[in-house]
């Protein structure tokens, strides 16, 4: 990803849902967006997009606005101003095709607890209209990928943090989603719950081409072959490949320049140039 | 599935696929609701206690005169039964609207509202899924009151069940609306004085109107235009193979206007646009 594949909200046509092949389109593009809580500024006029099969980090401290972002993608709130679209479909025009082709992971959990794995599984597939028979073939295979077919029955109060983790991420695959979003998915894991999720991921983007966006505030979890957008205060202070944006910094490593980009944002009360 | 062979509607969703999507969230309620017996337990005691305790106490004092759908004097006891029915899906659409208000707290909420499927059509379908919860509270109050020879028409429990799917999609909107304004779980208290109660109490489900024109002109009117008496009424009407016309067009445009309400505020651009993010996550 690079500045100038960024879309501005004028590339994104708003009378003409796109009907393009998907593969020759970002998987995620976010062009122009700001959202406030009444006077309140979440987000500021943010503009990026995602690659199929890469793996983007959003990096930002807590109170970034990164799951507010999640929010306007998912369609949780609606879009107060620019554009969303997801393998060139906008997510206010054509949410249908849009969420189809997305697959999330929240940062609460969102399982029912008091129904087994498989339960929950299948709730997911029907709401994405996937037929019973169907549903049960793909929820044994995803089972199988994330090492949870011996917990099937079980309830999912039942499993551990790191296993209901999992077991969100398989239940976000379960469509087949070419996009998959996760917030801060790793929170609150023992240090290899969290290394194997995020290796997991990674296999997702490299074995079936799946972009993913990564929420994060924990720089170890970058690596710099990934994709990175800075996000501080509701601003989008960088963007592009680590290397670059660690250069560009005049940085060492994502940490320092991630440091230097927010007391710099701290320093002028805006965006890093 | 092809996309050949199956009609798909405006949206790029077949019928298979809507289908599917009902028989999740109905299959997911229902599972709920048996995980949840003493929900189950508690819905029928309610009524029964009113039946049993309550209409047994007044039963000498409250006398009935014969009023449509009647067509003979009747015992407190039968002259009570539509509105507990009632009651038991008035508290049930609350219920429901509690599990929303519930569901968006811990998040779960989220998993339905991203499907692809429409939103109005996830809302409706969890109508649905909750009115058929009802429906089986309110036939298991039927059975437990036949047993106590409050007994309508046999016809009376066929001609009914419109009556109360009706009715049960009516409060459950009712409920889902009030969800969409509720932000805390603890606020929810208020419900129950400031719904659930004067809904109940200022309506023909424990003694009839006129009874009520005579010891307050003024509450009269207010049980005549709440739209729970109305509900009382088309069930007393359908319980005896009949229609009340006027109860009926009214706990049809309420279920309307509660329906389009809860979509419309529930809708993205609009309803949930007012809230911040959960707690912790911004």
């Amino acid at each position: 990803m690079t500045a100038t594949d960024a879309p501005t909200s004028g590339q994104i046509a708003p009378d003409t849902p796109p009907r393009h092949d998907p593969a020759a389109m970002p998987a995620l593009s976010v062009g122009g967006v700001s959202h406030s809580y009444g006077p309140r500024r979440a987000l500021i006029d943010i503009n990026f997009s995602v690659a199929p099969a890469s793996f983007t980090a959003l990096l930002g401290l807590n109170g970034a606005g990164k799951s507010t972002l999640f929010s306007l993608v998912t369609r949780l709130f609606g879009i107060q101003t620019g554009r969303i679209s997801i393998f060139g479909h906008d997510i206010g025009l054509a949410p249908g095709e849009a969420l189809r082709l997305l697959g999330v992971v929240f940062q609460p959990r969102t399982l029912d607890l008091d129904l087994s794995v498989t339960q929950n599984l299948l709730y997911h597939a029907a709401l994405h209209g996937i037929a019973r028979r169907e549903a049960r073939l793909r929820s044994g295979e995803v089972l199988a990928r994330i090492g949870l077919a011996d917990r099937a029955g079980s309830k999912v109060r039942d499993l551990s943090g790191g296993q209901m983790r999992r077991l969100e991420i398989a239940r976000a695959l379960l469509h087949h989603p070419r996009l998959l979003l996760l917030d801060e998915a790793t929170v609150g894991l023992d240090v290899k719950a969290r290394a194997d999720i995020l290796s997991h991921v990674r296999q997702l983007v490299t074995e079936q081409g799946i972009g993913v966006l990564w929420a994060t505030h924990l720089f170890d979890e970058i690596k710099p072959s990934d994709d990175l957008v800075v996000l501080h205060q509701g601003r989008v202070l960088a963007h592009g490949e680590v290397a670059r944006v660690i250069a560009d910094a005049g940085a060492d490593d994502v940490n320092s320049a991630f440091m230097r980009l927010t007391g710099a944002a701290a320093d002028t009360g805006s965006p890093a140039p | 599935m092809s996309s050949t062979t199956v009609r798909q509607d405006q949206n790029g969703f077949s019928l298979a696929e809507y289908a599917t999507c009902l028989n999740g969230i109905v299959w997911r309620e229902a599972l709920r609701f048996l995980h949840q017996r003493e929900r189950f337990v508690s819905a029928l005691v309610r009524p029964l206690v009113w039946l049993f305790i309550f209409a047994a106490g007044f039963r000498q004092v409250l006398g009935i005169s014969i009023i449509p759908p009647y067509e003979t004097y009747i015992l407190y006891e039968v002259y009570i039964a539509p509105g507990l029915m009632a009651m038991i899906q008035l508290f049930n659409g609350m219920q429901s609207s509690l599990s929303m208000v519930y569901d968006r707290e811990m998040g779960n909420m989220r998993t339905l509202l991203v499907s692809p499927l429409p939103r109005w059509y996830l809302l409706f379908c969890k109508l649905l899924a909750g009115t058929a919860v009802s429906l089986l509270q309110v036939y298991a109050f039927l059975l437990i009151a036949w047993f106590w020879d409050i007994a309508p028409p046999p016809i009376g429990y066929l001609t009914v069940l419109p009556a109360l799917i009706l009715s049960g999609l009516m409060l459950g909107a009712l409920g889902m609306l009030i969800s969409s304004g509720i932000k805390q779980l603890e606020n929810f208290a208020g419900v129950m004085n400031f719904v659930i109660f004067p809904m109940f109490f200022a309506s023909s489900a424990l003694y009839p109107l006129w009874r009520v024109q005579e010891g307050s002109p003024l509450l009269y009117y207010v049980c005549l235009f709440n739209p729970f008496t109305h509900v009382v009424e088309l069930i007393r009407f359908a319980l005896y193979g009949q229609t009340n016309w006027i109860s009926l067009a009214v706990v049809g445009g309420c279920t309307a206007a509660f329906m389009i309400g809860a979509i419309y505020a529930y809708d993205p651009s609009r309803g949930l646009i007012r809230r911040g993010p959960a707690g912790g996550e911004t």
